[in-house]
């Protein structure tokens, strides 16, 4: 029986964070009325030209220079032409054979090792704007998004599993937020991905027929459509069938992929230097500043973290994959040293919490004074670390501070031996089994009276007294 | 005499005295319009009111003693320069009805400097032709003969200088299209360097080789009008900052001792004869006023034309790609798709030549021709700038004729487009080497003008104009186009 | 022959440009013919000729991410023969 291996390759369109757009002065917020956000260049009427945002160059050379990039010395902008409602000038200009960054790569886990992806190019280009569907008789178009500035990343053909891509693209999204050119929110649409797939004879040098796969809207959605797709191309070569070169949409409702609607002929970009811009020398001493101004990457953060605060390297793998939460967890520490709470709490419920209500690290309302201040509550025994818990989660939702939320709702941890053996006594007169069971010699019986307990005080008992008087009243 | 004979300079100084108004002027220059302009067709659109009430407005400035080179002076737009609320055709079926939203840096600058746009004119469809005769809306007819072609692309620019209905105008010149028709009306025509005067707002053919320039009576007019529409503009990444401070100033007498190059390549079969004796006898004036004949030969220039028509018109086919009618201009009002309605708004839109080009330009830059004729034309490019580079370490100008011909009659040359290709054969390689290039007329063969045109290195328009003002003196060209009778 | 009646074809719809048979034959040869005298460059040897792209000798036109206010969007819609919503109208487009 052949065995089959996968051949993957992604490509990443990302968004730039400058305030304006590549060729013009235009702003590039999101969001704003149709058509506002528009100018002669922009909109590409008769006679306008574009002007290159400096921004965006030194941009994609700092995204170069955190992918291990070589920077290009000379580099310069083409025309690619081709004719759609959302592109202007029915030529885009992007880079063909002189892009600005090229031979980088990213280092990702694959099974339990260490693999490089390469990084084949990274090149500069405009977006084009955005059609809008909902009219019946017609399709609307709003040039907003045209001429907001782009890079492009592309990837060697380096994946093998579904699992890799995914990693790949992790990693790729966690260095470009660090380097801050980009905010990399696929579901805003600034982190953009497409990707090819074929399949070959495990051994053979010879790739088989490339598919792209287009319509991916996540990280997930990625891994889940290579997996449908390369069963698809495997099953086909085993049933004698020959793989089409062409685009495929993945159909997030259905699970599968299927061929595009309409049939697209191969498009002839016919490329040509775009006369319109000079070329772009990038100088050892342009390159060394950027170079300096690169923020700590995730690679040295995370040995940092490991080095200065005693957490386990899987912990500060996670911690540091996004940046955000890197500073989150170090602006805690600053108030609080023991480091692995921290931890703890970022990787448990916080994480928990973002997985439920679906955010980014960017959402959560939390302040990390207000974090530090939580676990020194329940240092202090002010509460228990169940009831942590709630607190923790009203925090979540309503950004406000733990003591207050203690107080509002009456959360103190009760510590009155009184007040608890009261309680104790109660417990063990209402659970006449259980307490028969653990003078029998069930040691594990106490967890229920325990849990009663818990019940009773709504969690707020002090767990070691809970537990210490429970025993003394029944040896009584 | 009436003001509409006056030039720039002197009305300048009519003004200053304060002995006329520029309404007066404006009022000169309509009247001449709706004498003769039946006759020339020079204009797609008049600006009747707009000129006298911003005429107007001048005279207030002048009242108070704000008066520029161009105060209160009225010129004439090619009809490919973006004019702000004003119709902008490129004489073409697919911008009949646009109207711009914001002028071009040139036409802000004239602005500024006070000048009055009078009309926007005729012109070879896009900029594509060599006589005017592609325009989807008019032919232009030659002031001096009106059986014949005022040349192209700018021909609407050049017959109204040339008929005295306005003071100046501004053209564009791609291979050609400002100072072979300059050439064959008889009038000085200017092609700046390539990036002194910016392109934004110039609807493009083809972006590395087209340029603004102006058209004027005289040299010193000439030098006046370059001094408001040079130098830097941020809004064009192609455009330089190397503009000296008053061309005027290089309106000197003198030019003992300039290295003029006379190059063998354009004195071969397909000049004509009458033109090669008015060139010769030019350059024998040169001689006379002291300059040095240098022998210099530029052996690639034979390839300029081909060259040129690659790469002109690839540029175009990308150029011309926006038109599709959604955001402006022509649409189809019957089609069965997305696509059709590309195909059916372009074939509607677009007249031959302008089709032919766009084939042409596509054919050379798709898959599989590119390296063969894209890529080989800007080879040949380098091999053309670099017989340049050569040449000028020998001379500071070359000099020859603009135009193989005079002016050419009507429908002759409309149907074979290479013949028609061919008038550019001098003009060309000029464009192609980005170098600055002026014609002005040297004699007449037949009732014709004859076109000499000088150029120049890089940057090097005061030499130039230098070399012309000297010329223009010595020579005296006075002779007046017939107008078909009507003086 | 340069090109051929299905090239030209070809060519005319990478540039949707719509040709009736007879101007497609009329097409066909203009073509050929000045294609044939464009060719004339393949006498010239030019193996270790850089090309020329720009020939102004200029690098690195930048310019400062500074905000400057759009145009007014009844300036940019003004010249739209078909507009609804604030957007530019199309026939549907099968994406």
């Amino acid at each position: 029986m052949m065995e089959y291996q996968a051949v993957i390759g992604l490509e990443v369109h990302a968004e730039l964070l400058t305030d304006t757009k590549i060729f013009c002065n235009c702003t590039t917020k999101f969001g704003g009325e149709p058509n506002t956000h528009v100018c002669p260049v922009c909109l590409g009427l008769p006679g306008a030209l574009p002007v290159l945002n400096k921004k965006v160059v030194e941009y994609a050379i700092k995204a170069g220079l955190a992918l291990n990039c070589e920077i290009a010395e000379y580099s310069k902008m083409d025309r690619k032409n081709y004719f759609y409602p959302d592109l202007p000038k029915a030529y885009q200009i992007s880079q063909y054979d002189l892009p600005l960054c090229s031979k980088g790569y990213i280092e990702i886990e694959s099974d339990g090792k260490t693999k490089k992806i390469g990084i084949t190019r990274i090149h500069i280009e405009e977006d084009a704007g955005k059609l809008i569907h909902e009219n019946v008789e017609g399709t609307l178009v709003d040039y907003n998004r045209g001429g907001i500035p782009l890079i492009e990343i592309v990837s060697e053909p380096d994946m093998s599993t579904p699992e890799e891509a995914y990693n790949y693209l992790v990693k790729l999204k966690s260095i470009l937020e660090y380097t801050e050119v980009s905010d990399c929110k696929m579901q805003e649409g600034s982190l953009r991905v497409d990707t090819n797939i074929s399949v070959m004879p495990v051994g053979s040098t010879k790739f088989g027929t490339k598919v792209e796969l287009k319509n991916l809207n996540s990280f997930k959605a990625v891994q889940k459509s290579l997996e449908y797709e390369i069963n698809r191309q495997i099953k086909a070569l085993k049933e004698g069938e020959n793989i089409i070169q062409e685009t495929r949409r993945w159909n997030e409702v259905k699970g599968i992929t299927e061929p595009m609607r309409s049939k697209e002929e191969a498009h002839d970009y016919r490329y040509f230097p775009e006369p319109d811009l000079v070329p772009i020398i990038v100088s050892k001493e342009w390159k060394e500043k950027i170079k300096n101004e690169l923020p700590e990457m995730p690679y040295h953060k995370k040995e940092r973290f490991i080095k200065m605060y005693g957490i386990p390297e899987y912990d500060a793998e996670i911690i540091t994959s996004s940046k955000r939460m890197a500073s989150f967890f170090e602006e805690c520490t600053k108030e609080y040293s023991s480091y692995k709470s921290i931890s703890n709490w970022i990787m448990g419920e916080m994480s928990r919490l973002m997985n439920e209500t679906g955010q980014e690290i960017e959402d959560v309302i939390i302040k990390p004074e207000q974090m530090v201040k939580l676990l020194k509550l329940i240092d202090e025994g002010t509460i228990t670390g169940t009831i942590a818990k709630t607190v923790f989660e009203e925090m979540y939702k309503s950004g406000m501070d733990p003591d207050k939320i203690v107080e509002e709702k009456g959360l103190r941890q009760v510590n009155d031996e009184e007040e608890l053996r009261k309680i104790a006594q109660k417990i063990i007169a209402d659970n006449p089994k259980s307490v028969e069971d653990y003078k029998n010699g069930k040691e594990k019986a106490i967890g229920y009276l325990v849990g009663q307990m818990m019940k009773a005080t709504k969690g707020k008992a002090n767990p070691q007294m809970t537990t210490q008087l429970l025993k003394e009243e029944l040896s009584k | 005499m009436e003001l509409y004979k006056y030039k720039i300079h002197e009305l300048n100084g009519l003004l200053r005295k304060k002995e006329i108004s520029s309404q007066e002027i404006v009022k000169s220059y309509l009247n001449r319009i709706k004498d003769i302009e039946p006759s020339i067709d020079a204009f797609i659109t008049i600006l009747e009111d707009e000129a006298l009430e911003n005429a107007k407005k001048a005279d207030e400035k002048i009242k108070n003693g704000q008066i520029k080179d161009l105060t209160g002076i009225p010129v004439v737009i090619k009809d490919n320069i973006s004019t702000e609320g004003i119709r902008t055709t490129c004489a073409s079926k697919m911008l009949e009805n646009y109207i711009p939203p914001y002028n071009a840096t040139v036409v802000e600058r004239l602005l500024e400097d006070g000048a009055i746009i009078l009309g926007k004119s005729n012109m070879d469809e896009f900029a594509m032709g060599s006589s005017t005769e592609t325009s989807a809306f008019k032919t232009t007819k030659n002031p001096w003969d009106l059986t014949k072609v005022p040349g192209g692309s700018s021909g609407g620019s050049a017959a109204c200088v040339a008929a005295d209905e306005t003071a100046f105008s501004l053209g564009s010149d791609t291979g050609g299209s400002i100072r072979q028709p300059a050439s064959l009306c008889g009038i000085v025509g200017m092609k700046p360097t390539y990036g002194l005067v910016s392109r934004y707002g110039l609807i493009a053919f083809a972006s590395s080789l087209d340029q603004i320039g102006p058209f004027t009576k005289d040299v010193t007019d000439c030098a006046i009008v370059l001094n408001s529409i040079a130098g830097h503009d941020t809004k064009d990444s192609t455009s330089v900052n190397s503009k000296p401070s008053d061309y005027t100033e290089f309106l000197k007498n003198d030019i003992k001792g300039m290295k003029i190059g006379i190059a063998d390549e354009f004195f071969k079969e397909g000049l004509n004869e009458g033109v090669k004796n008015e060139v010769l006898n030019a350059i024998n004036l040169f001689k006379q006023l002291g300059a040095e004949i240098i022998d210099i030969s530029l052996p690639y220039v034979d390839y300029a034309l081909s060259a040129y028509y690659i790469i002109a018109s690839a540029e175009a086919s990308s150029n011309l790609a926006r038109y599709d009618g959604i955001r402006y201009g022509h649409i189809a009002e019957k089609y069965e798709d997305l696509i059709d309605m590309y195909m059916v708004t372009r074939s509607e839109g677009f007249g031959k030549e302008v089709k032919r080009r766009i084939m042409l330009g596509t054919y050379a830059l798709s898959s599989g021709y590119y390296d063969a004729y894209y890529k080989k034309a800007l080879k040949v490019r380098t091999l053309i700038k670099n017989d340049y580079d050569k040449a000028f370490e020998k001379c500071d100008l070359i000099v020859g004729p603009t135009s193989p011909t005079t002016a050419f009659s009507i429908g002759e040359k409309v149907d074979d487009p290479l013949a028609m290709y061919l008038a550019d054969i001098y003009t060309v390689p000029v464009n192609i080497a980005g170098l600055p290039g002026i014609s002005l007329p040297c004699g007449m063969v037949d009732g014709l003008p004859v076109g000499l045109q000088i150029v120049g290195k890089h940057f090097d328009e005061g030499k130039l104009l230098n070399a012309a003002y000297v010329f223009e003196k010595a020579k005296n060209f006075n002779a007046k186009p017939a107008l078909g009778g009507v003086i | 022959m340069a090109i051929t009646k299905k090239e030209t074809e070809h060519v005319a719809k990478l540039a949707r440009l719509k040709f009736s048979d007879e101007e497609l034959d009329e097409f066909s040869v203009q073509l050929d013919k000045i294609i044939q005298y464009v060719d004339k460059l393949n006498e010239i040897v030019t193996e270790n000729i850089e090309p020329t792209a720009h020939i102004v000798p200029i690098h690195n036109v930048l310019r400062e991410d500074e905000v400057k206010p759009s145009m007014d969007r009844e300036k940019i819609l003004m010249n739209a023969p078909y507009k609804e919503n604030g957007c530019f109208k199309v026939p549907k487009v099968i994406e």
